[in-house]
């Protein structure tokens, strides 16, 4: 019974040793790396969080290979090697992608173009439709005829 | 400038509306293999029949071939089945079945009861030729060229229609090459 506790205690800190490799910092690294790819059975879940027997697999792939010294990129370019760029949560900017990339601030700054030219116009008082006439009631002429309208009053 | 003002907003939803249209014949299942061009990456697996042997991609060089991923526990195999007897009684084209991450037993037990169209099964029990395939749904089907160059993927079962106007072709095609 004595003898059990060193026995024990070798034991525990030999599961210790044994797992320095795999120990929380690889636990961490692996975890990010999970979320930042893409379960393709479940397309809208991350490795991370997908139960499918696939995940799993690619999971233990994934710790194997960064048990066995390769970097995050190397790993990441094992998947996308087999499976595409489309594992990447994060598509790479490439040329099929720079529309993906540009597109939004392409059209934010379209948006802004436009919005800039038209306040340019109504500040010149060019001709522009949503511009109110220049003639016709006055606007406070306008609000009573409206209350006139409204409330009946006479 | 007025009818300029008109068109220009119509224009933009008639593209808005080319591109939704598209996007609805897509199935965003199908995700385009990166494979698709390169060498069939290397394996060697133990045959299903006899599992003292085993196969290897350079055993297929020199003939187009097809290589079906399949297992007993998958459902959509069943509905592929029949398509695949038929090809193999046609004898065109070898087709080598990859049982994936399957029991052996269970895999020899579903072709004893459902006929078995390939010319060699092949076992991958862990499932890790199929993670150099790229498989991510079974079944999956591709045609590997004398080179041993593979050439196209089928991502789900082979359908009549992609057989006709798809896999047979393209497998005609390269028998000549």
């Amino acid at each position: 019974m004595r003898g059990a506790i060193p026995l024990l205690v070798a034991l525990f800190t030999g599961i210790a040793i044994a797992q320095t490799p795999a120990g929380p910092d690889l636990d961490a690294r692996l975890k990010r790396l999970e979320t930042e790819l893409r379960c393709l059975v479940c397309q809208n879940q991350t490795l991370a969080d997908s139960n499918a027997p696939l995940a799993e697999d690619l999971r233990k792939e994934v710790r194997a290979l960064a048990v066995s010294g390769k970097s995050d990129a190397e790993i990441k370019q094992y998947l996308v090697a087999r499976y595409g760029d489309f594992v990447l949560y994060q598509p790479p900017l490439q040329s099929n992608t720079w529309l993906l990339w540009i597109g939004p601030f392409a059209l934010l700054a379209g948006g802004a173009a436009i919005w800039y030219a038209i306040v340019r116009r109504r500040k010149r008082g060019g001709d522009d439709d949503d511009e109110p006439p220049s003639s016709g009631p006055s606007p406070d002429e306008a609000v009573a005829r409206a209350r006139q309208i409204i409330y009946e009053e006479p | 400038m007025k009818t300029w003002r008109l068109i220009l907003p119509l224009a933009v939803f008639v593209i808005l509306l080319g591109f939704l249209w598209v996007g609805l014949s897509l199935d965003p299942r199908e995700v385009p293999s990166p494979l698709i061009g390169k060498p069939a990456p290397s394996f060697t697996l133990a045959t299903l029949h006899e599992p003292s042997k085993t196969l290897t991609g350079e055993d297929m060089k020199g003939q187009v071939w097809l290589l079906n991923v399949w297992a007993s526990w998958c459902v959509s195999c069943r509905a592929e089945h029949p398509l695949l007897m038929q090809l193999a009684r046609s004898n065109i084209v070898p087709v080598v079945g990859l049982d994936y991450k399957d029991k052996p037993d269970e895999g020899r037990a579903w072709l004893k009861e459902n006929g078995d169209p390939y010319r060699v099964s092949i076992v991958d029990r862990d499932g890790r030729v199929g993670i150099d395939f790229g498989v991510y749904g079974v079944p999956e089907t591709f045609v590997v060229d004398k080179q041993g160059v593979i050439r196209y993927k089928q991502i789900g079962p082979v359908t009549a229609e992609a057989l006709e106007k798809k896999i047979l072709p393209l497998v005609r095609d390269l028998q000549k090459s």
